[in-house]
């Protein structure tokens, strides 16, 4: 491979939070200064090599040092220790409209930020009417940006970045941002980036998003690096990860005390044989049998039932048992409940398990999540949210 | 700007690698600084047009409120000090002296009070782009000099109104005074903008600092009061010492036709070579606070 874009060898970066931030506060409590510090490693040791021409998605979970080290390649946040080098021109559309001054006209502000991002006067009147153009702006160009709705205010600032020519678009949380129509436009133009051999480098919390475009993930995790390479297993590494923290905050929740009117001790998930699921992913098609087990402490009316949800929280199918129209016994004692999902056709490789049970008049009484999971073969034909046994011809069509 | 092919999946970037972050130490880092702040200087210019435009996009009398307070302290002082007070019947063209000695001192404090609130009042840019820090300063000094130039033509007007064209050879002293007064300004700028990232308190107290300082250049009242107070001694030597003093005073040299042709009048000996030296130890003062300024701006992003 050719020199890289970037190189980042064996970054730190140490934050120092400081409790006190007066002149008052540190005179008084001199001598106590450093219990008023703490520090933390929002980078630790990392190293990187960004080619020329390449996507990459920078994911991880809050906290994990993305946007750091986002901001340490733009050199917003000088590294604690370790070197960064890079070359070429960057534009950062970390923030959109950061350097928007609301008293000024849009094309006042267009010029600003335009010559924030590194272009000169006469770069920027080259493609002054296409910035104009994609934003969409059209007459309010000349009116002062305070009377610029949100999404207009976007627009410009993202159509000015994107018309810097940069080398390196370093790029934040902001697709978000814009109506639908826009964030397609958006995406289109980062794929026009990519095409023309633009290295870009994307944070996101959007899984679809990052692996619509991105050639390559960097996984971060308490400031470490612990995946860099293929999307699909990046991804699967950041969910993992959700889980894990899922699983320990589910540790450390404190025990509920009291009895509640009804208990769910557990969930059984089976194939249509009746015997418990191994490990092996589903394939396409097979019946799923999921048993709930409660403890019925008081004679009351209940209604119980099980959610699906991606591990990013996405529901995916509910059912309970008073869709299914079962009248539910009063009397206490404990019940096994039996759902039958035929044919299962979940387009995803994982989903978890959750199960609930409410009082007649929905109030929740007990929740049970996760209660298990559920993993299932990758689609071998089509991709999306439900895999289906589908077939297609091609016909000549003779005139 | 290095070449770039405009093909399909085949862009080149003709550049070096190139470490990104600053330099500390003190000839080579000042030097890129310095190249670093041009290469930006479109930004600057921008940046200057953006503080001076805002500030007054939407009065309708716009840039004349910019005149309105020092023509107000003008007034205040001309009455109560020059009349009430008497001080006018020693001093000639009072008015004049008041307002010469107004303008150097409003160029000072604008920068000193506009540059220390840069960069925090420009986080969200310093926090979201790279781009040289010292910019925010300077754009602030840069608004100052241009509401310094209005008031200046002023001052010119009013001296041509008034007969006294200020056409002589004092007038030499005008770009000393201005000098002197800009870099020792932008070197406290520099170094207070930084400071005030870390610790808030700095803006306030500067704003009290220079409500004292401000008797402490001769502009409402003349040298001459001075030096028959404290006259050859060390104190007066003190007072001098402050380049704002020396801009203030060579300020009047140029524009107070009246007074410094006036045998009555007191001026300091050698008022030139003073303005010289001062100018020469702020200079090598601006140097340091570039220095300073660098080591600082490491950590503006996460200090914000």
């Amino acid at each position: 491979m050719a020199e890289p874009l970037v190189r980042i060898e064996h970054v730190f970066k140490r934050f120092v939070l400081h409790k006190d931030k007066s002149l008052k506060d540190r005179v008084l409590y001199w001598g106590s200064r450093s219990k008023s510090r703490s520090e933390f490693h929002a980078l630790d040791d990392v190293s990187l090599e960004i080619g020329l021409g390449e996507t990459v998605g920078l994911i991880g979970h809050n906290g994990s040092g993305k946007s750091t080290l986002l901001k340490v390649i733009g050199g917003i946040i000088e590294a604690s220790r370790g070197d960064v080098f890079r070359r070429g021109r960057v534009a950062a559309l970390l923030e959109l409209g950061a350097g928007f001054h609301p008293d000024l006209s849009g094309r006042e502000n267009v010029y600003l930020n335009a010559a924030l991002l590194g272009m000169s006067t006469a770069e920027t009147d080259a493609v002054f009417d296409d910035i104009v153009e994609f934003s969409g702006i059209g007459e309010f160009i000349d009116s002062q940006v305070k009377f610029y709705s949100s999404g207009m205010y976007v627009r410009l600032a993202f159509s000015v970045a994107v018309h810097s020519d940069p080398d390196l678009l370093l790029v934040d949380e902001v697709l978000a941002v814009g109506d639908e129509p826009f964030q397609l436009k958006c995406m289109n133009k980062i794929r026009n980036f990519q095409k023309e051999g633009r290295t870009i480098i994307l944070v996101s919390h959007s899984s679809e998003q990052v692996a619509d475009v991105c050639t390559r993930v960097v996984v971060l995790d308490g400031g470490r690096v612990v995946h860099d390479g293929d999307v699909g297993t990046g991804i699967r590494v950041l969910r993992e990860g959700y889980e894990r923290d899922r699983l320990a905050g589910e540790e450390h929740a404190p025990g509920e005390s009291a009895h509640p009117a009804v208990e769910i001790d557990s969930v059984t998930l089976s194939g249509p044989d009746g015997r418990p699921l191994g490990g092996a992913p589903l394939p396409r098609g097979t019946d799923v049998e999921l048993t709930i087990h409660a403890h019925l402490h008081e004679p009351i009316e209940w209604v119980t039932g099980f959610s699906l949800h991606s591990t990013l929280g996405q529901i995916v199918y509910r059912l309970n048992t008073e869709g299914l129209g079962l009248d539910m016994p009063t009397v206490p004692g404990r019940y096994d409940i039996r759902f039958v999902i035929p044919a299962t056709n979940f387009g995803f490789n994982r989903l978890v398990v959750s199960a609930g049970a409410t009082d007649g008049g929905g109030e929740p009484i007990a929740l049970l999540d996760p209660a298990g999971t559920l993993d299932f073969a990758d689609d071998p034909i089509g991709a999306g949210v439900v895999q289906f046994e589908a077939s297609g011809t091609v016909t000549p069509i003779v005139a | 700007m290095p070449e770039r092919s405009g093909a399909e999946g085949a862009r080149v970037v003709n550049e070096p690698l190139r470490r990104i972050g600053r330099d500390n130490s003190l000839g080579r880092g000042t030097w890129m600084s310095l190249v670093e702040v041009f290469d930006h200087r479109e930004l600057l210019g921008r940046l200057v047009s953006r503080e001076v435009r805002a500030k007054y996009k939407n009065s309708s009398l716009g840039i004349v409120w910019s005149l309105m307070r020092p023509l107000a302290q003008l007034l205040i002082y001309y009455v109560a000090i020059g009349q009430f007070l008497g001080a006018a019947r020693s001093i000639p063209d009072f008015a004049i002296f008041v307002f010469t000695g107004l303008t150097a001192w409003s160029l000072y404090s604008e920068i000193i009070t506009a540059g220390t609130n840069s960069i925090v009042n420009n986080s969200g840019l310093v926090k979201k782009v790279y781009v040289p820090r010292e910019i925010f300063p300077l754009a602030a000094v840069g608004a100052s000099i241009f509401n310094f130039l209005v008031q200046f033509v002023i001052l010119v007007v009013a001296t041509l109104v008034l007969g006294q064209a200020p056409l002589h050879a004092d007038l030499a002293y005008l770009p000393l005074s201005v000098l002197l007064i800009l870099t020792f300004a932008t070197a406290l700028a520099l170094v207070l903008s930084a400071l005030n990232v870390y610790l808030r308190d700095v803006q306030h107290l500067i704003e009290i600092l220079l409500l004292v300082l401000f008797w402490a250049s001769p502009i409402v009242y003349s040298m001459g009061f001075v030096h028959s107070a404290i006259g050859g001694t060390v104190l007066e030597e003190i007072y001098l010492a402050n380049p704002v003093t020396l801009g203030v005073l060579g300020m009047q040299k140029a524009m107070w036709v009246s007074g410094s042709e006036d045998p009555t009048q007191y001026w300091p000996e050698f008022l030139w070579l003073r303005m010289l030296i001062a100018i020469v130890v702020c200079g090598i003062l601006l140097l340091v606070a570039q220095r300073v300024f660098s080591r600082l701006q490491s950590n503006f992003a996460q200090e914000l």
